[in-house]
């Protein structure tokens, strides 16, 4: 069920005697993070170290609290605020001094009233205390994903953490379970009580929702791992085969005209976000001949494409869906970007069935129509 | 399946260009520009030139440039849309803001090219460039020297 992607390579302890940090990273609630997290410090403290638990949210899962028990609990600390759970007691985690802390949800926001804002704070004072930690948190918590993960999920994220957290962290490990896997976990109860399984289900824990944030915690590792690697710089020495199952391929579908330009940077934009390659794709039929303004708009892209650092395609097919098909598996793309069908009842029909044709032709593969910019509501005329 | 291509259509659009170097294009310029455009109900072609330095390859990714015009090629697409203005935003590469311009007006006709001065606190073209471009610009050229009074 849980799989390790990530190991640092930079050894224990940091330096100045700071504590080693490992993050325990899921793509969602319910993937067992904690279980993993409890499962570890339990292998520790068999092997002689002391651990505790910093904090801990069992959310009355049976097998986690089961998992804990025996493991000794630093009492959390009351809060003032009303309704407010009581808190993580950095203070009381160094007073104790463990050789190792288990610390829950490090994106969480303390109650008011406390002297650190973020867990990811108190975790801080304990690893700088010489304290070893293994924390646990959500893809979606990462601050730099914030707009995207409302961009896929529909779902606002309030509590993030900044990303040097898991930049500065000795080793991010993936927890991973497939979107079916969690949803069959959570429809047998082992996640959430049974008045909420079927909002759960039917809501956030949707098959594309966790499909969307366990590809972006797969990536952030892969990164994580990259970054490690090959601290020089991004491209680095792993083997091409891994880079290229990991990293996105982005296949941009352009026309011979100026919107094609806006098309062509706003997908370079997502590449630039993923770190993937970017191939644009120029189809038309065998023969054409096209007009001035035409012939302006082609160049113009293929100069944009040199700029941008993106490998220009030009082929010749009456079928483009075809073309577009072929250069996909050819060039192995994981991403399609295309303008948004021109308006016009004759435009609108031809391409919704173009449109069909070319997400029928590309099992497998994301297609993004981008709109144009220019055509939101607020830039009206 | 098969989709019928359009046919080609007839290439009679004016084109007037504005190019402007690294930094905002000045809006005053760019409310000037967008002025003749609807005026002869020309297509805006604003040009973002970029120097390539001499140690790189004159066709290496220019990335941090890139994402710098990328805001500003996009906000002038919305204002010209706003103003009821078609506009082909470029980015256009050269070893020296001379050889960017030369390399646009030779990959495409324009019927008017517009420069900005960089007088008054405006930023532009320096006197040497616009008088280089005066004598080489293959089409007539409007230089644009905001009074100084206008804001920037």
């Amino acid at each position: 069920m849980q799989e390790r992607l990530s190991q640092s390579e930079r050894g224990p302890a940091g330096d100045s005697g700071r504590g080693h940090h490992r993050v325990l990273l899921g793509a969602a609630a319910g993937v067992g993070k904690t279980y993993r997290m409890l499962l570890e410090g339990r292998q520790a403290s068999s092997l002689g170290m002391d651990v505790v638990i910093g904090y801990l949210e069992p959310h009355d899962r049976p097998d986690t609290i089961a998992l804990a028990a025996g493991l000794e609990q630093v009492p959390p600390r009351p809060v003032e605020e009303a309704g407010a759970r009581p808190e993580m007691d950095a203070d009381a985690v160094v007073r104790r001094a463990p050789e190792l802390a288990l610390v829950d949800e490090l994106a969480h926001t303390n109650a008011r009233g406390s002297r650190n804002r973020k867990r990811y704070e108190d975790i801080g004072e304990v690893l700088t205390a010489g304290i070893d930690v293994i924390s646990t948190v959500n893809i979606q918590h990462l601050e730099s994903l914030n707009d995207l993960v409302f961009e896929l999920t529909g779902v606002r994220v309030r509590e993030t953490f900044p990303d040097r957290i898991l930049d500065e962290a000795d080793e991010v490990v993936l927890v991973d379970l497939t979107p079916e896997e969690l949803r069959d976990r959570i429809g047998a109860g082992k996640v959430y009580p049974p008045e909420r399984v079927q909002a759960a289900l039917q809501n956030f824990f949707r098959t594309e929702n966790l499909q969307s944030l366990r590809q972006l915690a797969l990536r952030e590792v892969a990164e994580d791992v990259e970054a490690r690697r090959t601290p020089q710089g991004p491209a680095g020495d792993m083997n091409p085969l891994i880079r290229q199952a990991l990293r996105e391929r982005i296949l941009v579908l352009v026309e011979a005209s100026p919107r094609s330009q806006r098309l062509l940077r706003r997908a370079w934009r997502s590449g630039q976000r993923l770190g993937a390659d970017i191939d644009a794709l120029w189809v038309h039929p065998p023969g054409q001949s096209l007009d001035e303004d035409g012939r302006v708009a082609v160049a113009a892209l293929r100069r944009l494409a040199v700029l941008l650092g993106v490998h220009f395609l030009e082929d010749e097919d009456r079928d483009p869906v075809q073309a577009v098909a072929r250069t996909v598996a050819d060039r192995r793309s994981t991403y399609v970007f295309l303008s948004r069908p021109q308006e016009g009842r004759l435009h609108r029909l031809l391409g919704r069935s173009r449109l069909e044709a070319l997400l029928d032709a590309l099992p497998g593969v994301d297609v993004r129509i981008c709109a144009d910019a220019v055509d939101r509501p607020g830039e009206q005329r | 399946m098969r989709v019928p291509w359009r046919a080609p259509r007839a290439a009679t659009t004016r084109r007037v260009l504005v190019a402007f170097a690294a930094g905002e294009l000045d809006p005053v310029v760019l409310r000037a520009a967008l002025r003749i455009a609807r005026a002869e109900e020309a297509t805006l072609v604003s040009a973002y030139l970029i120097v390539v330095p001499l140690d790189h390859p004159l066709d290496s990714p220019m990335v941090d440039e890139v994402g710098e015009a990328l805001p500003i090629l996009e906000a002038i697409e919305r204002v010209g849309h706003r103003s009821g203005v078609p506009v082909d935003a470029r980015m256009e590469r050269g070893r020296s803001l001379r050889d960017a311009l030369t390399r646009l007006w030779t990959e495409e006709r324009f019927d008017r090219i517009v420069l900005p001065a960089s007088t008054g606190g405006h930023s532009g073209f320096g006197e040497r460039d616009l008088a280089w471009a005066l004598t080489h610009a293959p089409t007539e050229m409007l230089v644009l020297r905001p009074a100084p009074e206008a804001a920037p």
